[in-house]
């Protein structure tokens, strides 16, 4: 059964800090070079990748990350 | 993204048939993490409040927080809270959990409140078989006061106190307190778990669920290590400090359960318990 994924960002709360990115088995992610209110380079997801196995939200220190599933 | 876009993101992704696999739990504020970027403080906050969440225990749970970096935590977890003084969280969880034995009362404290200043607190809570969850989170380092050594400072390890590395013979060993309040008759359970990955994370997790479940049979205490970054006071990347975590904290602290249900964990030498555990040295 194969999933499709999608992640939705606080970017204003992300700070930037790419553990996300370490876990993210599908390079979903990356740092961007546009930073948020607070100064730091915010998540965005670069590619349609995502299977919503939720790894990088388990890591998120800052709990930024909401993600979602369905079968495809 | 404003807070309007992000739950109309939400409701859009919902409505093309996806369902939700993560959202931070309600048990945790709005509040932004005043945490350094990566900082695990804040990840253990996460799994705690999704214990309590899954647990349907927040109108009855109380949180007792140290000083250190986690000293504000009462501003992020929405559930009734006190300040200790530094080190004293245990005695006054016991105070809070003997006058209110249905509520599900925990500390949350770092190696400096837990295992310096608040030594006595922590070991007589302990010895004393109080009913609570004491969630211990180390960094190896004085965090919050700017990177000065702790009892868990490894070999070698570098701080503002000690900038040539801890130096045995000036500074003593690294105290795994963990093990020894394992051997204290007053712990029902005592594990070290870590929060750096999604495997670890999940772990983490069951074992808090297990230390707050465990309040319930009234056995004793149940202690959950997190051996933790501190990437600000370590001077790395949090995914750095992350690595360097893994390479030298854990061969010092290993990963894993030392007493379960009021008995010694299977795998769990007793030497380790009551000998040194050889100690690596450390090179940073
Ligand atoms: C009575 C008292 N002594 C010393 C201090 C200074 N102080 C504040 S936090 C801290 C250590 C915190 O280290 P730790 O518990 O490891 O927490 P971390 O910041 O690393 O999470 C110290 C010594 C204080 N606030 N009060
Ligand atoms: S882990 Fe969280 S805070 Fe860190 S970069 Fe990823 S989304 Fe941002
Ligand atoms: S849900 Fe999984 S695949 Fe999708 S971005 Fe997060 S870690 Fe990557
Ligand atoms: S100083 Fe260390 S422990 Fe404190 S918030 Fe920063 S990274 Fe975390
Ligand atoms: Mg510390």
């Amino acid at each position: 059964m194969a999933f499709k994924g999608q992640i939705v960002i606080d970017t204003e709360r992300c700070k930037g800090c790419a553990v996300c990115l370490a876990a993210c088995p599908m390079q979903v992610i990356e740092l961007s070079k546009n930073v948020n209110g607070k100064g730091y380079n915010y998540t965005e997801v670069v590619n349609d990748k995502c299977i919503g196995c939720a790894s990088c939200a388990m890591v998120c220190p800052d709990g930024v990350i909401s993600v979602y599933k369905k079968q495809c | 993204m404003a807070n309007t876009d992000i739950e109309q993101r939400k409701q859009e992704l919902l409505n093309q048939g996806y369902t939700e696999v993560y959202t931070k739990t309600k048990v945790l504020t709005d509040a932004v993490l005043h945490y350094c970027p990566g900082c695990g403080h804040g990840t253990t906050h996460r799994l705690v409040a999704e214990v309590i969440d899954e647990m349907g225990i927040q109108d009855k749970t109380v949180g007792v927080s140290p000083v250190g970096c986690s000293v504000m935590a009462y501003n992020y977890f929405d559930v009734d809270f006190q300040e200790a003084a530094h080190g004293r969280a245990p005695a006054l969880a016991t105070a809070i959990k003997r006058l209110n034995p249905d509520c599900f009362v925990f500390t949350y404290q770092g190696d400096g409140d837990l295992a310096a200043i608040g030594t006595a607190e922590t070991i007589h809570a302990c010895n004393r078989g109080e009913n609570i969850t004491m969630i211990f989170v180390n960094n190896g380092i004085y965090g919050m006061t700017g990177g000065q050594m702790a009892p868990t400072t490894l070999v070698g390890m570098k701080s503002a106190t000690t900038p040539y590395g801890r130096n045995v013979a000036l500074n003593g060993y690294p105290l795994r307190i963990t093990e020894l309040l394992a051997t204290l008759p007053g712990t029902y359970y005592v594990t070290r778990q870590s929060v750096q990955t999604p495997a670890a994370v999940r772990k983490a997790k069951a074992a808090i669920r297990k230390a707050f479940e465990n309040q319930k049979l009234q056995k004793g205490v149940s202690f959950v290590e997190i051996v933790s970054n501190c990437n600000s006071g370590w001077k790395m990347t949090p995914v750095a400090a992350n690595k360097w975590m893994e390479e030298n904290m854990f061969p010092n602290y290993p990963i894993g359960d030392i007493k379960v249900d009021g008995k010694i964990a299977e795998g769990i030498d007793a030497n380790r318990l009551v000998l040194s555990h050889p100690l690596t040295v450390v090179n940073k």
